[in-house]
């Protein structure tokens, strides 16, 4: 048992920092980030980054080379995510495309959209987002009402989305729709990926709990598009859509926010009640508990490393990430306001404040349980997909869309 | 990165559990609670002859002169199957403390005696309903005799031979002394666990020795517990999965509603944070079998961490598995119980929850000064 490299890890470790160490600056501490100062800014930092990585064979690892990647091994990736996390570099624009999109259009689209649209998504030159999601359909994805209907070789679009990242600024959509509403739900739902500059589409923000907008509600109303950019056969669009899903859990990771370590160093700074809280019984007992979710998922994924490592599938062990860094987030980040006292709650300008990062968390934390899958269906997954237990009971098993049941009316 | 147990000591794994299901452990747990026996001589033996009590001793003492991931492997198995035989105070405690702290002539005494399973050890620590202090130690040692009384002694009542903390002036040291030659009074203690034996042990001018510098007691003490927690976590660990285990097969099995209780989301995703608890468990008891085996800096820290996460598991699948199997999981035929009692008793044995996070925080403010 050992934390070690092998020969080839080593040296491939060692060329990544290096080539990192010369194309973009080192973290000067745990809590400095790449910060734009707007998303045009970010949007346009990222493009020039992307492009260099690209450039120099840095982009979509795992992609085959033909298409812009690296073709490197799972291992060699996870060891470029870890080096890369020691740089400020640029993030959050194109991960959708290139971890997402470009898997599905690898599996399912022709070799000449494949040339067309893979290389410039490597590049970073065009941004892709994701329509699953919609007002009725989180969790229940395969209930989604968004219409396709075949008018000549084309099908016509009418319906909404919702949570969409990045519409706004997205070159390319990936979208399902229901073709098929006289049929049970996952049997009638075909999947496309889309020009986002079509006409009939409107994208409107949704401002969130934070006061921020990240995410859109985008309308279709009679968007066309080309037979050709159908992605899978009509009807089997549920399969299309959970190779997507799989690649969306690989994607979300860690809750960013406050951990362990930056609570632990407010209870050691911070007066409680006449005393430092790090001498409080009860913060010490909080702490312990924290410490222990965080190391359990630290050597979690050392496990997954070592199984990579070995050229081995990681076992399912991962699938508590999320469930368990997103609740640790939110205590952490209501402790660490109620450590401050009344005063918690206060707003502050300077970005680095403690309670700035503490509130940003406690927001954060309560979107972070929701997306990607909820905590609950994750437990589902966990019990079905990991534990082997059976489906709960479906009120819509079988019957066909149309007649599903949406209200109590 | 390799951290994993390597194909032998799976291996390992496997040959241990192979012999525990075939000698039905679980069922000898259940004779042990429900009979006048102390323990499993039978199942005992079986480990001794495999070699697992001379695990970690050096060859020169008789032993295999294996790591302590072997150890913790086997340790696992042993939590899984609730094997009722003295094997965590005599090597994970007696052998590892003679091992670490031993004159050469104690080591040469005891050493090859118990690689061969023929002498019993344990750990007499605790005196009273708080957990031990520098300054709550009322055992005294003066002039090679040792005074006072130790309580909810594991295996006390087996024991050949027993290590003690007691004060020596101001000093808190440890000693050693053989059980059947020295003046002792030994009561056998119930406890809510009986499917493991506890005894009191009054020492009157009892003849002793000391163990290690005597100057250095604390810290050693300290030092034997850290090992031996992640010793304890395996075994945890391994309880924690069987009950989470159970609790699904049975859900599987169960019907109610015309349908099994396993296919209602309250049950799948109680057995889901089940699963959680046992994985975080897991990959913390790793942290502590690194620790352990390379003797890292990080020891007290991974310890207490393998420790606290690994009572957390147990305790969360140990109760949710009796009640994921309803009023059955209640009645004495049912193994739940058996889990549940072992959990606490696990738990209880080393020190409190309360006291292993705070060590845990304390490793923490030690490892990073302000």
């Amino acid at each position: 048992m050992d934390f070690n490299d092998t020969t080839d890890e080593a040296k491939f470790r060692k060329q990544a920092y290096t080539w990192l160490s010369k194309n973009a600056p080192l973290k000067e501490n745990s809590k400095d980030s790449w910060r734009p100062s707007s998303e045009e800014q970010g949007l346009e930092e990222a493009k020039i980054w992307g492009a260099k990585l690209y450039d120099e064979g840095w982009a979509c690892l795992h992609w085959p080379k033909e298409y812009g990647g690296r073709d490197a091994t799972p291992i060699e990736r996870v060891i470029w995510g870890q080096e890369v996390s020691k740089f400020k570099v640029p993030g959050g624009y194109f991960e959708i495309g290139q971890g997402m999109a470009g898997p599905v259009m690898m599996m399912y689209a022709t070799e000449d959209q494949k040339k067309r649209y893979l290389p410039p998504l490597a590049k970073a030159e065009e941004v892709w987002c994701q329509l699953f999601s919609e007002p009725a359909s989180g969790s229940d994805l395969a209930g989604l009402k968004t219409k396709c209907e075949k008018d000549g070789e084309d099908w016509i679009i009418n319906g909404q989305k919702i949570w969409t990242s990045g519409a706004h600024y997205s070159d390319f959509g990936i979208l399902v729709t229901r073709s098929d509403p006289t049929v049970a739900k996952h049997k009638g739902l075909t999947y496309f990926f889309l020009d986002m500059k079509s006409p009939g589409i409107e994208i409107r923000p949704i401002k969130q709990i934070s006061g921020g907008a990240n995410f859109n509600e985008v309308y279709f109303t009679d968007v066309r598009i080309p037979d050709t950019q159908r992605l899978g056969a009509v009807g089997d669009g549920w399969k299309v859509s959970l190779t997507t899903l799989m690649n969306e859990r690989l994607a979300v990771g860690d809750a960013s926010g406050p951990d362990f370590k930056e609570a632990f160093t407010l209870a050691r700074g911070q007066d409680l009640n006449g005393k430092l809280a790090i001498n409080n019984d009860a913060v010490r007992e909080k702490l312990a508990d924290w410490y222990c979710q965080a190391s359990g998922l630290k050597y979690a994924k050392y496990r997954n490393i070592s199984a990579l490592s070995r050229g081995e599938t990681p076992g399912p062990q991962s699938s508590i990430t999320k469930i368990v860094s997103g609740n640790k987030l939110q205590e952490i980040a209501n402790f660490g306001m109620d450590l401050m006292d009344s005063a918690g709650i206060l707003k502050s300008d300077e970005k680095d404040a403690d309670q700035s990062m503490y509130q940003f968390g406690f927001y954060g934390a309560a979107g972070i349980r929701i997306a990607g899958g909820t905590d609950e269906i994750l437990k589902n997954i966990i019990s079905e997909q990991v534990l082997g237990m059976p489906q709960d009971m479906r009120a819509d098993k079988g019957i066909p869309f149309n007649e599903i049941p949406t209200s109590n009316k | 990165m390799n951290f994993e147990f390597s194909s032998e000591q799976v291996q390992l794994r496997e040959v241990v559990r192979k012999m525990l299901e075939g000698k039905e452990a679980l069922k000898k747990a259940r004779a042990v609670l429900e009979g006048k026996e102390s323990y499993d001589k039978d199942l005992w033996s079986s480990l001794v002859e495999m070699g697992l009590t001379a695990t970690t001793i050096p060859e020169e003492y008789e032993g295999l002169g294996l790591g302590h991931l072997e150890l913790c492997v086997v340790a696992e198995e042993l939590g899984r199957s609730l094997a009722p035989t003295p094997f965590s105070s005599s090597v994970y405690l007696a052998t590892e403390a003679l091992i670490l702290l031993g004159s050469e002539k104690q080591k040469q005494e005891y050493l090859p005696k118990l690689a061969r399973g023929e002498i019993i050890g344990t750990f007499a620590h605790t005196e009273s309903m708080t957990s031990p202090t520098p300054n709550n130690i009322n055992c005294t040692h003066t002039d090679g005799k040792l005074n006072g009384t130790k309580i909810v002694v594991a295996d006390g009542d087996i024991a050949d031979f027993v290590i003690v903390s007691a004060k020596d002036s101001s000093d808190i040291g440890l000693y050693i002394l053989n059980l059947k030659e020295s003046n002792t009074l030994i009561e056998t203690q119930d406890t809510l666990d009986p499917s493991r034996s506890h005894a009191s042990i009054t020492f009157s001018q009892s003849n002793c020795e000391s163990l290690g510098d005597s100057k250095e007691g604390w810290i050693n003490i300290e030092n034997i517990l850290n090992r031996a927690a992640v010793l304890f976590a395996f075994e945890q660990l391994g309880g924690a999965e069987a009950c989470m285990n159970m609790a699904k097969e049975y859900s599987l099995e169960r019907f109610a509603f015309g349908r099994p209780i396993g296919s209602f989301q309250a049950i799948k995703h109680k057995i889901a944070d089940m699963f959680v608890s046992v994985e975080l468990a897991r990959s913390n008891c790793y942290f502590g079998a690194w620790a352990l085996s390379t003797n890292a800096n990080e020891l007290p820290t991974a310890a207490a961490t393998s420790r606290v996460s690994a009572s957390d598991a147990f305790y969360t699948c140990s109760k949710e598995n009796i009640q994921t199997h309803g009023g059955m999981g209640f009645t004495w035929e049912f193994d739940c119980h058996l889990f549940y009692k072992r959990c606490r008793q696990l738990a209880a044995n080393i020190g409190s929850q309360s006291i292993w996070k705070d060590k845990l925080i304390s490793s923490l403010e030690r490892a990073n000064k302000l």
